[in-house]
């Protein structure tokens, strides 16, 4: 029937036994050698994975001990400070797993640091794709899919912060609630939905759970089952670099090298989450106490990935309220959920706008080396800034204390920050970028300086240059350039308002431009001395050597 | 490469390199391949890396069985957490470590190169695509019978709604919830969370007392709910140092008043009383009040001064409310005017 031999090892039988059922040789043989390219920075995508693994792990083993409940009881557990105290099934079902159960603390320990990293990598993970253009064709879907990925581990985070039910995190969500009031019409009405009466209510525990342990993560597994389809398709992207092409992809094979780096770095990441968590607290539940609506801890602050709304929240200016026919419109509420919306819509729509300005139509499997596309790099420093704004914005209190500053200085120069921050670090990594990009052509044209200074026979100094070898050539001269569009009649011989926008973004874009090494540039900055002053260059050493 | 050069390149400029791709650079020979000592002394490092991760697992365990919970003693609780914890990292970081440097440093490290084939179908398979849509349109007629497609669309955008609809009883009508608390016209103003009464001459000036209306802490249900409208922050000023409406000067007492604690800005409590300005400042958001100005709002994103509680005292001396309050406590919502 077949060549291959009836296997006789015990390996080999079930080998067969398998392969007769779910086709695993057909996988083997088709993914088994499949090619990733290395980078550290490929990295970052991975532990946001495997973080997410360990979120799951841990989250499972605490739905075994946490009671989703707003009935009313009496703490009567190992923590002595609030023995008798009255509190809510959740806060004391969290005291229960934290105090008395073995493993509880560490395993809730985990969950959060594990979170935490999740959301933090996740995070960087987007920064790296932005910054390289991974996200240009074929992979624009796979962006939004990551950007909603993104979101859901915001919520999933929210979420799973508040059932402890503790102080700290019920402020946090009167502070939701205060923000769902003020949405106009529906507010009322939807804060009554979601807290199933008034605040607190006895029902949003429950529901946040529900949220937090069903459709959140389901919603997740689903998005990253999407997310890493589309990677097999695709296959990854590489940086730039000698042999690397749009249509090759080099790296090492999934069979061995894949399999022992990428599960090895599954139980790297694992083992530094586990680290920390024995190392240093999070979320302190028991220092809190249970929520109740009239107490608040001074400095308090959200998770840090929640920050950035939370600082929103504190930088809109004041006395907002808007009127219109008697009904109130809390701008002072509503102008940051305005603000974080247009912010995060923009960071969605990013790569078809990218695409639109430039109307490169075809696939990019090379990476950007960031300088190599200043704009956008200078666009991704100025979300940056704004969205690190924001993000220390949650701190204005912290920082005053700390610095022994005025609150209301750090919160001006905070607002002032929020507008020009932007501006500034889009000029500087824009003006910066071009630097590096001309840096990079003088040493492809010239190549490196090599500090040796060397006088001529005829009594001219120079400092030797070294050239750079082919492969090292080859990196700095092949990127994809861009010039900008002049607007041009369309078939009916008008130039429409969306021609004329387009290449205005395009002059934006392109008209600070520094193009790559040409081979005519290149041969002509070889052709008048440098055959000859390199090969002498290189003997002078040898020769002063000797001298001294 | 022809696959890629079918799209257009919009403006993208095509500059000729100075040098053609030279392929992937050289192999770089690492010392484990050059000397089979090197490659031992891995293998053994990695082995080792392995062993300290079965040392990790057995850590791990024993913590959980040598420290068992005893009530009250909370060193059980941090030794539990410290050694599972440290074991766990231990067993983990072994295996990670020893299959990351097992990676690096005897598998091989030549970069080889796959080609790729682009996401887009060929055209044979996307021309049979559209032949295999078109066939399934005509043998099910979905262009053909108009009748049949428009009345699915509408059946496919009317059978969500009960399913948006069935949560209507997701919580009850807001009706004027919102703009009423517990506070009525003598009701007793009592300590937070003891519930004691509250004596005119037991507040001097500069003191704080956070206030909550008498029978809040008896109540069998919606307590909470209560509290977090009805929370108080009553405050005795000097005064001559207030600089109160004509029409509310009767909803102080001496000097005493009193002050919803829930933020206008979004509902947090607003704790924070600076004795020597009046201000009373909210630590979520820094939305800043100024107490003796009728709780005007001077500074932070709050947009409504804090409303006042009218207060008198009643023939024990006991401070009382005159009323509820006039206006809707907390954050500002869409009809909070009508």
């Amino acid at each position: 029937m077949s060549s291959v031999t009836e296997p006789t090892t015990a390996v080999g039988k079930t080998a067969d036994y398998l392969d007769d059922r779910l086709s695993l040789g057909t996988v083997i043989k088709q993914f088994g050698r499949k090619v990733f390219p290395d980078h550290w920075s490929f990295m970052l995508g991975e532990v946001a994975l495997w973080s997410f693994v360990v979120v799951v792990l841990s989250g499972t083993f605490l739905t075994f001990f946490y009671e989703p409940s707003m009935a009313h009881t009496y703490y009567d557990g190992s923590y002595a400070p609030l023995k008798g105290a009255e509190m809510t099934v959740a806060y004391a079902s969290s005291l229960d797993i934290s105090f008395d159960i073995r493993g509880g603390l560490i395993m809730r320990q985990i969950h959060h640091w594990g979170a935490l990293i999740f959301v933090a990598a996740s995070g960087l993970h987007m920064l790296r794709v932005f910054f390289t253009g991974a996200f240009r064709k074929p992979r624009e879907l796979n962006w939004v899919i990551g950007f909603l990925l993104f979101l859901m581990g915001m919520g999933a985070g929210f979420t799973g912060y508040s059932l402890p039910d503790d102080l700290l995190s019920g402020n946090g969500l009167r502070i939701i609630d205060g923000m769902i009031k003020g949405i106009p019409v529906i507010g009322p009405a939807v804060s009554s939905g979601f807290f199933g009466g008034e605040f607190p209510g006895t029902e949003v525990i429950p529901r946040l759970y529900s949220l937090h342990i069903m459709i959140l993560p389901a919603l997740i597994i689903a998005l990253l089952a999407a997310h890493l389809l589309l990677l097999v398709i695709h296959m990854h992207t590489h940086y730039p670099g000698p042999g690397r092409r749009d249509d090759n992809v080099v790296g090492y094979p999934l069979m061995p090298v894949y399999v022992a780096k990428a599960g090895g770095f599954f139980f790297l990441v694992f083992g530094v989450i586990a680290a920390i968590s024995a190392l240093f607290t999070i979320n302190p539940i028991w220092n809190y106490g249970p929520y109740d609506p009239s107490p608040v801890s001074a400095g308090t602050q959200p998770d840090w990935y929640i920050g950035w709304l939370d600082g929103a929240l504190r930088l809109a200016p004041g006395g907002l309220d808007v009127a219109i026919f008697g009904y109130v419109i809390p701008m002072g509420v509503m102008l940051p959920i305005i603000v974080s919306l247009v912010f995060l819509v923009l960071v969605a729509v990013y790569p078809f706008i990218e695409a639109w300005v430039t109307g490169d139509k075809r696939d990019h499997h090379v990476l950007d080396r960031p300088r190599n596309a200043p704009t956008r790099t200078a666009i991704g420093a100025a979300g940056v800034t704004f969205y690190a704004v924001l993000w220390a914005g949650a701190s204005t209190d912290l920082i005053a204390i700390f610095f022994q500053m005025s609150l209301n200085h750090v919160l001006t120069a905070m607002q002032v920050l929020l507008v020009i921050g932007p501006v500034i670090a889009y000029w500087v990594t824009k003006r910066a970028c071009l630097a590096l990009q001309r840096k990079d052509r003088e040493i492809a044209l010239h190549g490196r300086e090599t500090g040796r200074v060397v006088r001529l026979p005829h009594g001219e100094y120079i400092e030797v240059h070294e050239p750079v070898d082919k492969y090292e050539l080859w990196k700095l001269v092949d990127f994809k350039d861009y010039e900008p569009i002049m607007p041009r009649p369309n078939k009916k011989g008008k130039i429409t308002v969306g021609t004329k926008l387009r290449s205005a973004i395009s002059k934006i874009y392109f008209e600070d431009r520094i193009a790559p090494v040409s081979k005519a540039e290149y041969e002509l900055a070889h052709a008048d001395h440098s055959p000859a002053i390199e090969e002498s260059a290189k003997r002078k050493p040898k020769q002063l050597k000797k001298k001294l | 490469m022809s696959e890629v050069q079918k799209y257009d390149s919009g403006s993208a400029t095509n500059i000729e390199r100075p040098i053609s791709d030279p392929g992937i650079e050289p192999h770089r020979v690492r010392m484990t391949d050059k000397s089979e000592k090197h490659a031992k002394t891995a293998e053994r490092q990695i082995s080792f890396m392995f062993l300290v991760s079965i040392v990790g697992a057995i850590i791990a365990v024993w913590g959980f069985v040598a420290f068992p919970i005893v009530g009250g003693d909370l060193s059980a609780t941090r030794n539990n957490a410290f050694w599972m914890g440290i074991g766990m990292a231990l067993s983990l970081l072994g295996i990670g470590f020893g299959a990351v440097h097992w990676a690096k440093t005897l598998m091989p490290d030549n970069e080889v190169s796959e080609s790729r084939h682009p996401a887009r179908s060929s055209d044979e398979a996307r021309a049979k695509a559209i032949e295999i849509v078109k066939l399934a349109d005509g043998e099910s007629g979905f262009t053909r019978r108009k009748l049949i497609r428009r009345t699915l669309y509408g059946a496919l955008a009317f059978f969500p709604i009960p399913a948006v609809v069935i949560f209507g009883d997701l919580g009850p009508q807001v009706g004027d919830t919102l703009k009423h608390t517990m506070w009525r016209a003598g009701t007793r103003l009592t300590k937070d969370p003891t519930g004691i009464p509250i004596k005119a001459s037991e507040v001097t000036i500069g003191s704080v007392f956070h206030v909550i209306p008498e029978g809040l802490k008896d109540l069998e249900e919606h307590k909470l709910e209560e509290k977090a409208k009805a929370a108080v922050l009553l405050v005795r000023v000097n005064p001559g140092d207030l600089k109160e409406d004509p029409d509310k000067a009767n909803w102080s007492y001496d000097g005493i008043v009193a002050y919803s604690k829930i933020c206008t800005h979004v509902g947090c409590p607003v704790a924070l009383y600076e004795q020597h300005t009046h201000h009373l400042l909210c630590p979520c958001h820094q939305s800043t009040f100024d107490l003796a100005d009728h709780c005007k709002v001077v500074f932070g994103p709050a947009a409504r001064p804090l409303p006042q509680l009218p207060i008198a005292v009643d023939d024990e001396g006991y401070l009382v409310a005159q009323s509820d309050f006039l206006e809707p406590i907390g954050p500002s919502f869409w009809d909070i005017r009508k």
